[in-house]
């Protein structure tokens, strides 16, 4: 198959603009016939299916939680990034634009980065609107802060709570849109199955999480939101409940999965500190402003931080980058940590930290200045570790964060499967092999908001002629009777060891072979491993309980059986890229001083895997650089 | 560390429920208090019986999913803290932790430790919104906000929804969540122009899922995790009035 990312003719800054003059549209007596499966909450869900169902279309709306308001878009903290030039330091959106394609190593396309730059302003004047408190000047006009990756001012946020508060601007629409029935919501509602009837999505399989009953629903589109996977590795900064499910199982029934194996890794993670450890915390990357990242220069070092004399710390990030310093983008602070961690100078119980150290900052600022700009999250440390970080240096660690790589869609967000749309996280778009912070809450919202409601349109268009298939059609009652049998049969393996110690296993080998540092034979390997895992998984797992009621540790299981599945694939793709791009680092190609080295001319794809019955065939979605010239992304 | 929980067990909304005991050895103080429980699940999968069933998603504090009662208090034994941020080296060794539900009438048991919140969904859709469809803002910098009034909005929107107000509250008041919501909203320009409607919707609504009426006894700003003040009920109330009046 030939991948058409449809991208629209004309120079960039008119490319979107030309897009909706020629895209279809819809009046608005049909729309009202017209209907939308949204799943998802998050900012990408929420977003769309609120402006769906306000441009007249009548809205499903699904997500696991007990409430559209716990999706993960929560968790973020650090902010949102937007081309508004308030700070008049020389933004313009060619320059995020440039930012964004650069901090993803080239590898996105340059039509959709540009069009994420293009709409980031516009969304901030929607978020403000709907009553979001971002930070304020005393004169009364918004703040901005600077991230990791740029030069410019760019952030905007909501004091530590930048993503809860979009969320539930997100979460309010949509129960605007609720209250004017336009949106049936559905919580604690699972996805276990897309329908696809003649080549197009039309309906979803939803396990009901109370009462373990499955249901049917059909509509003209389904749009697919749920967030990223990072939880393949188990210990991750994401949410417990987040899974790949719902793209798995659209891989399964036709969507190509592109660059699956592009994970971000966050530098300043709290570290593991026991093998019963279920998630790993976040500490703002704003840390790194004043905090000072050291490990001791002797090797398994046993004194404690505050006795180390200064000559003998290794300051690591100002002494390989000394341009960037302690502010060096994530995929390069994590793997310097890595590669001192992996050298025995990882400190803590289980050796597996850094130092990020205020020391020098409070020497400098007062304990106030510090107070005031982190106090919350110092108090957060103190709260989990029980450390006070004003006196001893924090303890942390890299953890896994973020997925670049999601479902294959092109400009208009779509899939390879007609009709089928994936938004926000769940997709590959714009992010490239490195994400830069602040860019995906506005990716997420971004999709949700303007883009989507302004392509779905054009394949609308066409299905208002065609009639909707009922939820009795043979393919709902196929899809519904696979689900069935799965459940069942996992239920039915009764064997000796519970999910999580096979989630534990899965973790431990992505971890070592397909996280911050790859190589061939540690892919192999981890591939004959995860196998090995798979089989065990359904000879030996047991799951108690029934699969008719609420059931957690059968929720557990079902989710991990498709990480093992998408393990095996992230391990392929990894090992298909011989080059080293962003977060993608092959130990192969790297410089004498240890730097990535891009193949820019074997490598300039987007790869996007068929599930070709597990046997995963590779297509390549040639990148065009037109308009910028790749460069070496140099940060020393 | 050893462990004794004593945790509440009920099958499904209409059963009786009751406590039941486990012991578990092998705890380390570094867990967090729902890694605890984790555990204890796996005991009980490799003996065959079924979970406990208890609620989380972020596990970092901030989606407001989890939250039981633990030794009689919401979110354990801490101020301004979620369940998931609590951590073992908070008891002692040998101790009993006695684990129970969100109690409320408006918030009904779906199974062992799991409630139903919708009631404050319902509440959020009945006016916790501002009417303007996407596409429709003005520019952001047009309307000016004073610091101080955007940082009080912020105050009062930290609310993450987690219930504990309600639990804590002898007369199971939603006033901490409602009034906060709408503060938010009303006290910027934004959220003028339905203000007066929004407090009454919201307030109705309230009242209709069953919620009692706030005495102010001030327990619910203990138990927060985002130390949302009380004095958000009194400028609610306030509100309240003036929409009587002009609404
Ligand atoms: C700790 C943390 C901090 C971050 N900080 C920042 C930051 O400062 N700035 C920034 O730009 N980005 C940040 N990010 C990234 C950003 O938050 C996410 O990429 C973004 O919010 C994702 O939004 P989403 O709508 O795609 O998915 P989510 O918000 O994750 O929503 C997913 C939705 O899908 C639903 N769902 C999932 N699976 C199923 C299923 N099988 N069936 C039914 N429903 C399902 C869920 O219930 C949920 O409603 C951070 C991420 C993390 C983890
Ligand atoms: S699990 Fe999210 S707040 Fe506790």
């Amino acid at each position: 198959m030939v991948l058409d990312a449809k991208i629209p003719e004309g120079k960039l800054e008119d490319k979107w603009r030309n897009y909706q003059i020629q895209s279809k549209l819809i009046n608005p007596a049909n729309k009202k016939k017209l209907s939308v499966i949204v799943v998802g909450s998050g900012l990408s869900g929420a977003g769309a299916a609120a402006t769906l169902a306000e441009l007249g279309y009548d809205i499903h709306c699904f997500c696991y939680q007990d409430s559209a308001r716990r999706a993960h878009s929560v968790a973020a903290q650090g902010g949102i990034n937007a081309a508004k030039n308030y700070q008049h330091d020389g933004d313009s959106i060619w320059r995020m634009f440039y930012d964004t394609l650069k901090g993803g190593d080239f590898r996105s396309r340059e039509a959709n980065t540009y069009r994420l730059a293009e709409l980031s302003a516009p969304l901030i004047d929607h978020y403000t609107q709907q009553g979001v408190p971002f930070a304020r000047e005393y004169g009364g006009t918004l703040v901005n802060r600077s991230f990791g990756g740029v030069q410019v001012q760019r952030t905007f946020y909501a004091r530590g709570q930048t993503g809860q508060q979009l969320l539930l601007a997100a979460y309010s629409q949509l129960y605007k849109m609720v209250r004017s029935k336009k949106v049936t919501m559905h919580t604690r509602s699972e996805m276990m199955d897309l329908v696809v009837i003649d080549g197009k999505a039309k309906g979803i399989i939803v396990r009901d999480l109370i009462t373990g009953e499955l249901q049917r629903y059909v509509a003209d589109a389904v749009v697919l939101a749920t967030g990223g996977y990072s939880r393949v590795f188990r210990l991750s900064t994401l949410a417990i409940g987040c899974n790949g499910s719902a793209i798995w199982k659209a891989h399964k029934k036709g969507a190509y999965f592109a660059a699956p194996s592009f994970t971000q890794i966050h530098p300043t993670a709290l570290p593991q500190s026991s093998e019963a450890q279920s998630k790993l915390t976040l500490m703002s990357e704003s840390l790194r402003n004043d905090g000072r990242i050291w490990v001791p220069k002797k090797k398994d070092d046993t004194r404690v931080a505050n006795d180390i004399p200064e000559d003998e710390r290794d300051y690591y990030l100002e002494r390989r980058y000394p341009s960037f310093g302690n502010l060096a983008p994530r995929d390069i602070a994590s793997r310097a940590a890595k590669e001192r961690i992996d050298a025995g100078h990882g400190v803590g119980r289980l050796k597996n930290a850094v130092y990020l150290d205020f020391k020098h900052a409070i020497e400098r600022f007062g304990k106030q200045t510090i107070a005031d700009r982190y106090g919350n999250l110092f108090t957060m440390y103190k709260k989990i570790t029980g450390v006070d970080a004003y006196t001893k240096p924090m303890m942390i660690s890299p953890a896994a964060h973020f997925s670049m790589g999601g479902l294959w869609v092109d400009y208009e967000l779509m899939t390879t499967v007609s009709g089928l749309y994936a938004i926000g996280e769940c997709n590959f778009s714009d992010h490239g092999a490195n994400r830069l912070g602040a860019n995906s809450l506005l990716q997420a919202s971004v999709d949700g908001y303007f883009i989507l409601p302004n392509t779905i349109n054009n394949y609308l268009a066409q299905e208002i002629k065609s009639e909707r298939p009922d939820i009795h059609h043979v393919e709902f009652d196929k899809a519904e009777q696979g689900v069935k049998d799965y459940v069942d049969r996992i239920l039915s393996v009764d064997g000796t060891k519970t999910a999580d110690h096979f989630h534990r296993e899965l973790g431990k080998v992505m971890w070592n072979d397909c996280a911050m540092s790859r190589n061939k034979t540690g892919l192999e390997k981890a591939i004959n491993q995860i196998e090995d895992i798979r089989r065990q998984f359904w000879s030996d797992v047991k799951v108690t309980g029934e699969s008719k009621e609420l059931n957690t540790e059968l929720e557990k299981a079902y989710r991990l059986a498709d990480f093992i599945e998408l393990g095996i694939l992230m391990c392929k793709d990894a090992l298909q890229r011989e080059e080293s791009c962003g977060a993608h680092f092959r130990e192969e190609y790297q410089t004498e001083d240890g730097e990535a080295v891009r193949v820019d001319d074997q490598f300039t794809f987007v790869s996007a895997w068929d599930y070709d019955e597990g046997n995963f065939a590779l297509h390549k979605e040639s990148l065009e650089f037109e308009f910028v010239q790749p460069t070496v992304r140099s940060y020393k | 560390m050893k462990i004794t929980f004593k945790i509440w067990r009920q099958e499904g909304p209409n059963d009786k429920g009751g406590f039941q005991s486990y012991e578990v050895n092998d705890l380390t103080e570094d867990m967090s208090f729902l890694e605890a429980l984790d555990h204890l699940n796996e005991i009980l999968v490799l003996k065959n019986k079924k979970v406990v069933a208890f609620e989380y998603d972020c596990r970092e504090g901030i989606c407001g999913q989890c939250g039981v009662f633990i030794n009689g208090r919401a979110h354990g034994p801490h101020d301004n803290m979620t369940t998931c941020q609590l951590h073992m080296r908070s008891f002692e060794d040998g101790a009993t932790i006695t684990v129970e539900p969100w109690r409320a009438r408006s918030f009904p048991i779906i199974k062992d430790l799991i409630v139903n919140r919708s009631a404050f969904d319902r509440i959020i859709e009945n006016g916790a919104f501002i009417s303007a469809k996407t596409g429709t803002a003005p520019e952001a910098n047009a309307i000016l906000i004073s610091k101080t009034v955007s940082d009080r909005a912020m105050d009062a929107a930290a609310c993450i929804g987690c219930g504990a107000c309600v639990a804590t509250c002898k007369n199971s008041s939603a006033a901490l969540f409602t009034s906060a919501k709408i503060n938010h909203l009303n006290g910027l320009p934004q959220g003028a122009p339905e203000a007066h409607q929004r407090v009454l919707d919201m307030t109705a609504q309230m009242e209709k899922e069953g919620f009692g009426h706030c005495s102010f006894t001030g327990a619910c700003e203990v138990e927060c995790p985002e130390g949302i003040s009380i004095v958000n009920i009194a400028e609610m109330n306030a509100r309240f009035i003036k929409a009587k009046i002009f609404g």
